[in-house]
């Protein structure tokens, strides 16, 4: 099963919709209730990275029989840094941003302890691209 | 503690659910006006404390299943928003106190919070 859906820019009334209406169908596929939840928060901290710093662009999600791929990919500035993004705390976001309840600098540490794997292809000034991969458990629900 | 007990101890409006505000129970609680740290606090049965009223508030606390927000510093979110938290089944009140005075109002009645561990860095520094 694979979905995909656009990502607008800076569009504070849309976003996350992608990762609300993954956790919506990964319920309905029956998977356990906390492996839902790691999958779909860290769904929501990339998509919010699209919105808020990419620029807009798409997200992918992809389920397979043992693995959840979900792909976030945007035409934005990219990202100049990657070790330094990654820490905590560490956030280009403006005042305003910050004001509305992003730009904790967290969102790429809370990816990193939630995914499995994390992957982050960028290119300043072309985009950037973060690929997670999520092991599916089996288990009750 | 019920939903309902800490409404009555913040003297808090509810403005969704407040007959079902008797069933919703509640272990632990999150204040925060970062929607990144309420992220990196899983916990069950979580009641969230924001001064935030945007839509991200009710997106993060549907992913998260936190059923019971509180408005803190006298913030009243919006009709839109309202009707967000009823399609999610989540229970929104309001509170004139300040994030500092209600957070330590439900610590006092018994809701415990939550301590990070030391990063790694600055264990290996002590
Ligand atoms: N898709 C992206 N495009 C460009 N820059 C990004 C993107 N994602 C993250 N960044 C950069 O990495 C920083 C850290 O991201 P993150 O940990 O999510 O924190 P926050 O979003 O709170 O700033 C951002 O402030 C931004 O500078
Ligand atoms: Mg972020």
């Amino acid at each position: 099963m694979k979905f995909s859906y656009m990502i607008p820019r800076l569009d504070f009334t849309a976003a996350g919709k992608a990762s609300t209406d993954t956790k919506r169908r990964l319920t309905q596929i029956g998977l356990p209730i906390a492996f839902i939840k790691r999958v779909t928060i860290a769904m929501y901290e990339a998509e919010m990275n699209v919105a808020i710093h990419g620029g807009g662009g798409e997200a992918s999600v992809e389920v397979g029989t043992d693995r959840i791929t979900a792909i976030f990919s945007d035409q934005g500035p990219g990202i100049p840094d990657i070790d330094l993004a990654m820490q905590e705390g560490y956030s280009t976001a403006s005042e305003e941003i910050r004001n509305m309840g992003f730009g904790a600098g967290m969102g790429l540490p809370n990816m990193k302890r939630n995914a499995d794997e994390l992957r982050i292809d960028t290119e300043v000034g072309k985009g950037t691209v973060v690929t997670m991969v999520f092991h599916i458990e089996k288990g009750a629900s | 503690m019920r939903a309902s007990e800490i409404a009555r101890l913040l003297h808090a409006d509810i403005l969704t659910f407040s007959e079902q505000a008797d069933a919703i129970e509640v272990a632990t609680a999150c204040g925060s006006d970062m929607m990144s740290d309420v992220i990196a606090f899983v916990k069950e049965r979580v009641a969230l404390l924001t001064g935030l009223t945007n839509p991200q508030v009710i997106r993060t606390a549907e992913l998260l299943d936190i059923k019971v927000i509180i408005f803190v510093r006298g913030k009243k979110p919006s009709a839109e928003l309202v009707a967000m938290a009823q399609e999610q089944g989540i229970v929104l009140m309001t509170t004139r106190d300040t994030m500092f005075t209600a957070c330590g109002k439900l610590y006092c009645a018994g809701i415990k919070g939550d301590t990070l561990a030391m990063p790694a860095s600055a264990a290996e520094r002590s």
